[in-house]
C-alpha cells in the first residue's frame, strides 16, 4: 500500500516538479499515470521506493514512512524498472545481472540460483543465461532488466515507460505479464504515453499536468474525456475518438474496448432492423 | 547535480558578455603576464581593483564570489607555505617584510584566479567556440569543444539515472570500507561508459548524415565582427602590458612596510 | 526512373552471422509518402541507412545489390554527397542534435556544405518556419522538449533542402500530441513542398492515414508492399505481428458479423465513423 499525502518536491535547483499530490494506492491495483514530459511523473514515482524524499507532506509505503528508511529496504518491497535498460544492465552475463540485485539483499546462494532460475522462465529468457547483454537485442534487454528486478518477487512493481520503442508483439507480451501479475495481486504501476496500450489494459488512471494531479479514476471515464486528455498532451484512443463521432446515434461515449464496441454497435443494427 | 549548473550554458547579454571572446582573451593574458611580473603588493591591488569594473557591469557578482571562494582554500595554502618557509630560511624569525611577500604572493594567485574566472562567466560558450572556429584552431577542436559543452548537463543527468536505478536494486554506494566503495562504483561506470560510447556512435552517424566533411572551406551562420568596445579592450590591453613592462624595469615601487 | 530504385539489395553487417536485409527489391516514385514498418528486428532500421550511403560507408560490411538515390549510385558517393539529396532524421532527438543553439544546430549541413552566410540565413529562417521553431532558435537544445527537439532535427536536414527525407520512428519517444505534431509538419512538407517521405513506424493507428505506399517487412525482408487499406486487411499481416490501427481492426470485426459497410476499408476512426453513420442512420 502507497499513501502519499499532499507531497510537494523541489529539486535542488528550485524547480518546484511536485506541488501538492495525494494518492493511495492499494495492494493488487494496477495504475496508469499519464501525462506530458515534465508534468512531474517520473518525480511523483520516485517517491515510492525513497529515490526522492519529499519536500513537504509525507509519502508512507505499507505503513512506513520514506524518510525514515533506506532505499535499499524499501525497495525489497518497491520493484522499480526504469525506462532505458542500459541505464542499469552491466554485468558480463544476464544470469549475474539477475542476481545482482539478490546479492545485494543477501538472499542465501541456493535461494539466489533458484529466483535467477525463476525469472529467467517468467520472461523465457533461459536461454540466454550465460550470454553477455549487451549481444542482446532492445527488447531482450528490455526483459533482462525486467527480470533483474522480478527475481527478488517485490509486492510492488513499479515500470517506467515500459511500451517505449516496442513494437506490437512486444507490447501484447507485456500486457499478458501484468494481467498475470495483477492476478497474483500484485500491485502494478506504469508510467506511460501509449494511450491504446493503456485502454487495452484499462487500468485506474491518473492524469498529472505540472505537478498536480488534474484526474484520478477508471479507464473508460478518464480516456474518453477528450478535454482531461488534451490538457495531458494525449489523444484518444482510436476506438473512443470513433464513439465521439457518433454522436448523432445517441451512444454512449465511454467505450475504449474494441469488442465492447463491436457488441454495442451489433446491438445497434438490430434495433435499427426491426 | 549543483557542480554542474556552473557549466550549463545560458545566453546572457551585457557589454562585457558581448565583447569579442577574442580580445577578452588577450586582455586575460595581459593581467596574467602583469602579475607575473610584480611580487608587491600595490600594483598587484592595482590588477585586482581593475577588473572589478568588468564583474559589476556583467552582473556576474555572486558566481564571481562563488569561484574566489573555491579557490580560498588554495591561496590560504599558498599563503602559509610562504609564512613557514621564510620563517625557517630567516633562522626562526619572522620579520614585517616576510609577511608582506607572503601576501603579494598570494594576491597573485588570486588575480590570475580573478583573470580567469571573469573571462569564463562573461563568455558564453558558443561565443568561444565561435572565437576558436575563426582563429586558426582546427575546426575538429572547436567542434570537439562545443559538443562537450552540450553534453556535459546530459551525462550528467545520465550519471544521476544510472545511479537511482542501481539503488532501486539495493546498491548502496556509502556502504563499505573505502575499497568496497570505489568498487560499489562499477554498476554506475560500465553503463555510464557503454552508454557514451552508444550516444557517440549515433552522433557520428547524425554528422555524417549532415554533411560533414563535405568540404575543405566550412562557412558559419555567424562572425564575429570587432565592434568599438574590443578595439578599446585592445588598448586598454597594450597599454596595461606597457605600463606594467615600463613600471617593473623602470620604477622602484615601494612596499607597505617601507612607507612606515 | 523512380526516385529511389533498389535492386535485390542483400546487406550484412560486419562480424554478423546473417544479413539484416536480405533480397530487397523497392522502387519510390518522387513525391510519394511511403510508410515502412514491421516488427522489431525486421530490418526497417538497416534499410533507413541504405538510402543515403550511411551502408555500405559508415557501416562497412557486406553489400550486394543495387542503390540507386535520385539518379546516384550510393555505394560509389559520400555520404555527404547524398546529404544534400536525401536526410535522415533518427530515433532519438538528443543525439542528433551536438550545437549549443538551434539555429546552429539548423546550419550545421550548409556550413559543412560551405553555403555563404546571406544565403544560409535565408535557408535556416525558411527551415525553422516549415517545422514551426523560428521563435525558440536562440535556445540550446537541452532547455526545450522532446518534441521541438525532434522539429530540430527535421528543420536540420530540410534545411540543405533534399528531394527525400527519412524518419527512423521519430517519434517513439514523444506523448501522442507532440507526436501527431511531428507528423503533420512531415505531411505539410510532402504536399506543400513536393518532398518524398519515408517514415519508418510502429504506431500505425496514427501514421496509416497519410501513406498510399505501404511497405511491411519481416525477417529481412519485403512481405507485402502497396495500397495500405488492403495490406492491413489482410490476415497474414496480422500474424506477422503489426499493431493494425483499431479503427481498421473494429471494420473487419463487425464485417465478420455480417454488418453492411462501404467497402473501403478505414484507416482512421474518422473513415470509419463516417461509414457507420452512413450505414445506421440511413435506414
Amino acid at each position: 500500500m502507497i499513501e502519499a499525502e499532499d507531497i510537494h518536491y523541489s529539486y535542488p535547483n528550485k524547480v518546484e516538479a511536485l506541488k501538492g499530490v495525494s494518492i493511495t494506492i492499494k495492494d493488487g491495483e494496477f495504475v496508469a499515470i499519464m501525462g506530458q514530459n515534465g508534468a512531474g511523473k517520473s518525480t511523483f514515482i520516485k517517491h515510492f521506493n525513497g529515490l526522492l524524499k519529499p519536500t513537504q507532506g509525507r509519502v508512507k509505503v505499507d505503513g512506513v514512512d520514506t524518510t525514515k528508511t533506506s532505499v535499499a529496504s524499501l525497495a525489497r518491497n518497491v520493484g522499480f524498472v526504469f525506462q532505458n535498460p542500459d541505464h542499469q544492465l552491466f554485468s558480463e552475463t544476464v544470469e549475474e545481472e539477475i542476481s545482482f540485485a539478490l546479492k545485494n539483499f543477501c538472499f542465501d546462494k541456493k535461494i539466489i540460483e533458484d529466483r535467477v532460475t525463476w525469472a529467467l522462465e517468467l520472461l523465457s529468457i533461459n536461454q540466454y543465461r550465460k550470454t553477455s547483454p549487451f549481444l542482446l537485442s532492445g527488447g531482450e534487454r528490455k526483459r533482462v532488466a525486467l527480470a533483474s528486478v522480478l527475481a527478488w518477487d517485490p509486492q510492488t512493481l513499479i515500470l517506467d515507460e515500459p511500451t517505449i520503442g516496442q513494437d506490437h508483439e512486444q507490447k501484447e507480451k507485456l500486457r499478458q505479464f501484468i494481467m498475470q501479475m495483477k492476478a497474483q495481486k500484485k500491485t502494478i504501476v506504469i508510467v506511460t504515453h501509449d494511450v491504446e496500450f493503456v485502454a487495452e489494459c484499462n487500468p485506474r488512471v491518473i492524469l498529472m499536468k505540472d505537478g498536480k494531479i488534474i484526474a484520478d479514476g477508471i479507464g473508460t471515464a478518464i480516456l474518453t474525456d477528450p478535454v482531461m486528455l488534451e490538457l495531458s498532451s494525449i489523444v484518444l484512443p482510436q476506438i473512443a475518438e470513433v464513439f465521439t463521432k457518433l454522436g448523432a446515434l445517441g451512444l454512449p461515449k465511454n467505450i475504449i474496448d474494441i469488442y465492447e464496441a463491436k457488441a454495442l454497435l451489433l446491438k445497434v443494427r438490430e434495433r435499427l432492423n426491426k | 547535480m549543483s557542480v554542474f549548473d556552473g557549466l550549463k550554458f545560458r545566453k546572457v547579454t551585457s557589454p562585457v558578455h558581448n565583447l569579442d571572446p577574442r580580445m577578452k582573451f588577450i586582455y586575460v593574458i595581459v593581467i596574467f603576464v602583469s602579475a607575473i611580473l610584480f611580487s608587491s603588493i600595490i600594483p598587484l591591488m592595482v590588477l585586482f581593483v581593475m577588473q572589478l569594473p568588468f564583474v559589476f557591469v556583467a552582473k556576474v557578482q555572486k558566481q564571481w564570489v562563488r569561484s574566489l571562494r573555491g579557490a580560498a582554500f588554495l591561496a590560504l595554502f599558498i599563503f602559509i607555505i610562504n609564512i613557514v618557509t621564510s620563517y625557517f630560511g630567516n633562522n626562526f624569525t619572522l620579520l614585517a617584510s616576510n609577511i608582506e611577500a607572503a601576501i603579494a604572493l598570494t594576491l597573485r594567485f588570486v588575480v590570475l584566479i580573478e583573470s580567469f574566472s571573469v573571462f569564463f562567466l562573461t563568455t558564453s560558450p558558443d561565443h568561444l567556440g565561435l572565437a576558436l572556429e575563426q582563429s586558426r584552431v582546427p575546426y575538429e577542436f572547436a567542434f570537439a569543444f562545443t559538443t562537450a559543452v552540450r553534453f556535459v548537463p546530459v551525462l550528467a543527468e545520465e550519471a544521476q539515472t544510472i545511479m537511482d536505478a542501481q539503488k532501486a536494486r539495493g546498491l548502496e554506494l556509502e556502504k563499505g570500507n573505502l575499497l568496497k566503495r570505489i568498487r560499489n562504483y562499477i554498476p554506475v561506470l560500465i553503463p555510464l561508459i557503454v552508454s557514451a560510447i552508444r550516444r557517440s556512435l549515433e552522433l557520428a552517424e547524425a554528422m555524417e548524415s549532415r554533411a560533414w566533411g563535405a568540404s575543405k572551406k566550412r562557412t558559419n551562420l555567424f562572425s564575429l565582427k570587432l565592434h568599438k568596445g574590443d578595439y578599446a579592450l585592445l588598448a586598454l590591453s597594450i597599454g596595461v602590458l606597457v605600463g606594467a613592462i615600463y613600471i617593473s624595469f623602470f620604477v622602484s615601487i615601494p612596499t607597505i612596510t617601507s612607507l612606515f | 526512373m523512380a526516385l529511389i530504385d533498389i535492386k535485390n539489395l542483400t546487406y550484412t553487417y560486419p562480424g554478423a552471422s546473417k544479413p539484416s536485409v536480405y533480397d530487397v527489391t523497392i522502387k519510390i516514385e518522387k513525391g510519394e509518402f511511403v510508410l515502412i514498418t514491421g516488427p522489431s528486428g525486421c530490418g526497417k532500421t538497416t534499410l533507413c541507412r541504405c538510402f543515403n550511403g550511411l551502408i555500405p560507408h559508415f557501416y562497412q560490411g557486406e553489400i550486394k545489390g543495387e542503390v540507386t538515390v535520385a539518379g546516384i549510385n550510393t555505394f560509389e558517393r559520400h555520404t555527404y554527397e547524398m546529404a544534400k539529396h536525401v536526410g535522415l532524421v533518427f530515433q532519438n532527438p538528443e543525439n542528433q542534435l551536438f550545437a549549443l543553439s538551434v539555429e546552429k544546430d539548423v546550419a550545421f549541413g550548409l556550413e559543412n556544405n560551405a553555403v555563404d552566410r546571406e544565403e544560409m540565413r535565408k535557408k535556416v529562417d525558411w527551415a525553422l518556419n516549415q517545422t514551426g521553431i523560428y521563435e525558440i532558435r536562440e535556445r540550446s537544445p537541452h532547455e526545450i522538449s522532446g518534441g521541438q527537439q525532434q522539429r530540430v532535427a527535421i528543420a536540420s536536414v530540410l534545411a540543405m533542402e533534399p528531394e527525400i527525407i527519412v524518419l527512423d520512428e521519430p517519434t517513439s519517444f514523444l506523448d501522442p500530441l507532440s507526436a501527431q505534431k511531428i507528423f503533420d509538419v512531415i505531411y505539410r512538407l510532402n504536399k506543400e513542398q513536393g518532398i518524398t517521405v519515408i517514415l519508418v513506424e510502429h504506431r500505425l493507428d496514427l501514421t496509416a492515414k497519410y501513406t498510399d505506399h505501404l511497405i511491411l517487412m519481416d525477417q529481412g525482408t519485403i512481405r507485402l508492399e502497396g495500397d495500405p487499406r488492403e495490406i492491413l486487411n489482410k490476415e497474414e499481416t496480422r500474424l506477422i505481428g503489426v499493431g493494425i490501427p483499431k479503427a481498421t481492426l473494429l471494420y473487419q470485426l463487425l464485417k465478420k458479423e455480417g454488418f453492411q459497410l462501404g467497402g473501403k476499408i478505414p484507416l482512421s476512426s474518422d473513415e470509419l465513423a463516417e461509414q457507420l453513420l452512413e450505414a445506421l442512420e440511413h435506414r
